[in-house]
């Protein structure tokens, strides 16, 4: 019985194609934009902790001015080099301590001319941004201390000024100052704000300080604390510092801001896990809409299904061999939906993956979900307006218009 | 169902005081108001009577397909009001077969697929199936036209698709409600000596409703139905007892 059963339900499949494509294309798109929108979000979340990963999770960023929100500052008292020393000094357990000031100059190589973040620091700003010199050197103390114009310059600038070519010893102008390269710094991607980490020429602080700003300022601190130390200790240490240091009274608010990396890392994950459930809502709606469309069909049908359900008892068919004929239309329908749109979700998935640049993060638990709910509305439409049928008097059945 | 053997005095059919009743109270309409109806194996009656007088109904009663307000039907002795709806289904499976006036026939499914059809449900072999299909549409005159849709089909070719359909089981019985009704005269008797041919060859005992005299007279019996009732019932033209 099973078996003329199924194959009455194939023989129904084959027979109706247009109702069976509807039907399954519903499914398709629904599975499909459901598993694309959660993978590429799960991808972009993964990323953006590989980056963070990159850019030092024991990195402590100190910013003057007060505190806004996480990332926000406003109103500042610059520091000077000699608050990076005393903190170097002062507190213990840090790798590094970098005096930053940067700001965006355009360089000039020959007839090429590029847009780029001039950075004044020292040799520790390498180890503090987890970063090293690929080619070449850093900086030695005379040119620190000189103010020597040298510089170690990120793969972007010397993909756009020297067209990849090596530039080692080559003279490159920033506004006044005629800077010869030294090193290239190993390539470190995206940063997780998006802005190219690559597209950077550091030179010494004192250079930077005399030959481009005209000021002692230091518009930044990066730190790196030692791996297995707490930051949030050292965090106090350095705002008890900087207050003393820039004789705040104790009534006084902080004006400037020690930020963790892990904040911001913090911070960061939110909004692309934010993201990921905005498109996954999106996505939701669409595998609704396909469901509905599903619903649609099957309700169209129902009419010339009651005739046929009740041409079928009428010869003699069991109701239970109807509704077991209904119900393997609908799994077999569903379930062939399902899968094309899950191989269709992971191709488009490895491709979008591609050209946004993400990981393809594989999601069991999506793919299962968006199977079983386009499976469970394909059952349901399909079965239950035949069940309703099926428990007519064949009469009744024959007659329904 | 092999209890259903039949003693020589029995007749096939049997309706006493048989009743339906379509809605309640105010609204109820009667359909059939108690009839009273013998059929014996191999007979060829035919039901006649003005639209509702019930014929129909009586003949869907007879058929199965639908459940009496009260009164008996015994088909072959056997108690049908008191069967279990499976019950019912297992004697249109194995016992009855029938013709409809609007053919009833699967949309977009070939002919031979619609008279293998009932075969399926009873769970004949795929190859003894297919032959007695194609013999049934042979005894029908539609060799060569297996394949064809409904849709491809005419009219009377589809009344034909659809006794092969009710005679590939070899029923004992074969219910024909209006089977010319949508039938130009030619076609129409046509089926007629189809019919006709099945009963005297093959002993198919038949039950044809239709509210056409030229068909009517096919049949060596003639029941007259009027408001839900047997007005006349006549055997060669003399009254049946």
């Amino acid at each position: 019985m099973i078996w003329n059963t199924i194959l009455l339900a194939l023989r129904e499949i084959r027979r109706n194609v247009m109702r069976s494509v509807l039907t399954i294309l519903g499914i398709v798109i629904g599975v499909a934009a459901v598993i694309t929108m959660v993978t590429i979000g799960g991808g972009a979340t993964v990323q953006v902790r590989q980056q963070i990963a990159s850019m030092g999770s024991n990195l402590l960023m100190v910013t003057p001015g007060k505190r806004l929100g996480p990332g926000q500052s406003s109103g500042n008292i610059p520091f000077k080099q000699a608050d990076a020393e005393a903190i170097a000094r002062e507190v213990g357990s840090l790798k590094a301590v970098s005096p930053v000031a940067s700001q965006s100059v355009k360089a000039i190589f020959g007839n090429q001319n590029w847009s780029t973040q001039v950075t004044g620091t020292d040799n520790s700003y390498i180890i503090a941004t987890n970063r090293s010199v690929k080619s070449g050197r850093q900086f030695t103390d005379s040119e620190m201390r000189s103010g020597a114009a040298v510089c170690v310059v990120g793969e972007t600038v010397i993909k756009k000024l020297f067209g990849g070519q090596d530039a080692m010893g080559e003279k490159i102008r920033l506004e006044k100052l005629s800077c010869e390269i030294i090193g290239v710094l190993e390539a470190k991607g995206q940063s997780t704000m998006g802005t190219d980490q690559d597209d950077i020429v550091v030179i010494p602080l004192t250079t930077y300080q005399r030959r481009i700003a005209g000021n002692q300022d230091v518009s930044m601190i990066d730190i790196s604390v030692q791996d297995g130390v707490s930051t949030e200790k050292i965090q106090k240490d350095i705002e008890q510092l900087l207050r003393i240091r820039r004789h705040l009274s104790p009534s006084d608010d902080d004006n400037f801001n020690v930020m963790d990396m892990k904040e911001i890392a913090k911070m960061l994950t939110g909004t692309t896990q934010m993201m990921t459930a905005l498109l996954s809502a999106v996505a939701a709606v669409s595998l609704l809409v396909g469901g509905i469309g599903i619903m649609n069909i099957m309700l169209v049908s129902v009419t010339e299904r009651t005739r046929e359900i009740g041409i079928r008892l009428a010869i003699g068919a069991f109701e239970r061999e109807v509704l077991l004929q209904f119900l393997v239309e609908a799994v077999v329908l569903s379930s062939f939906g399902g899968l094309i749109g899950i191989v269709l979700a992971l191709t488009s998935s490895v491709w979008l993956a591609g050209v946004l640049g993400v990981p393809f993060v594989f999601n069991t638990g999506i793919v299962l979900v968006a199977f079983l709910f386009s499976a469970a509305v394909g059952v349901i439409f399909g079965y239950f307006p035949a069940l309703k049928a099926a428990r007519l008097d064949p009469i009744e059945a024959l007659r329904h218009e | 169902m092999n209890t259903l053997s039949q003693t020589n005095n029995q007749p096939l059919i049997e309706l006493k005081g048989v009743t339906k009743v379509y809605g309640t109270g105010q609204a109820a309409m009667h359909a059939l108001r108690g009839v009273d109806l013998c059929i014996n194996e191999g007979e060829f009656v035919t039901v006649m009577g003005p639209s509702g007088s019930g014929k129909s109904t009586c003949m869907n009663i007879l058929g199965c397909l639908d459940t009496s307000t009260a009164g008996a039907y015994k088909f072959k002795g056997v108690e049908v009001d008191k069967l279990t709806r499976n019950q019912r289904t297992r004697l249109r499976r194995f016992y009855l077969g029938f013709v409809f006036q609007g053919y009833n026939l699967l949309n977009r499914t070939s002919a031979l697929e619609n008279v293998e059809l009932p075969l399926i449900y009873r769970g004949a072999p795929a190859r003894k199936r297919r032959a007695q299909a194609l013999q049934a549409l042979e005894t029908v005159g539609l060799k060569g036209w297996e394949s064809h849709t409904p849709g491809e089909l005419s009219g009377g070719q589809q009344q034909r698709v659809a006794i092969a359909r009710a005679i590939v089981t070899e029923p004992e019985v074969l219910f024909a409600d209006e089977p010319t009704g949508n039938l130009d005269t030619a076609r129409s008797h046509e089926i007629m000596d189809l019919l006709t041919g099945l009963n005297r060859n093959r002993g198919v005992t038949i039950v044809m409703v239709t509210h056409e005299p030229d068909m009517a007279a096919y049949a060596r019996r003639i029941v007259h139905f009027l408001d839900g009732l047997v007005e006349s019932d006549k055997q060669n033209g003399r009254e049946v007892s």
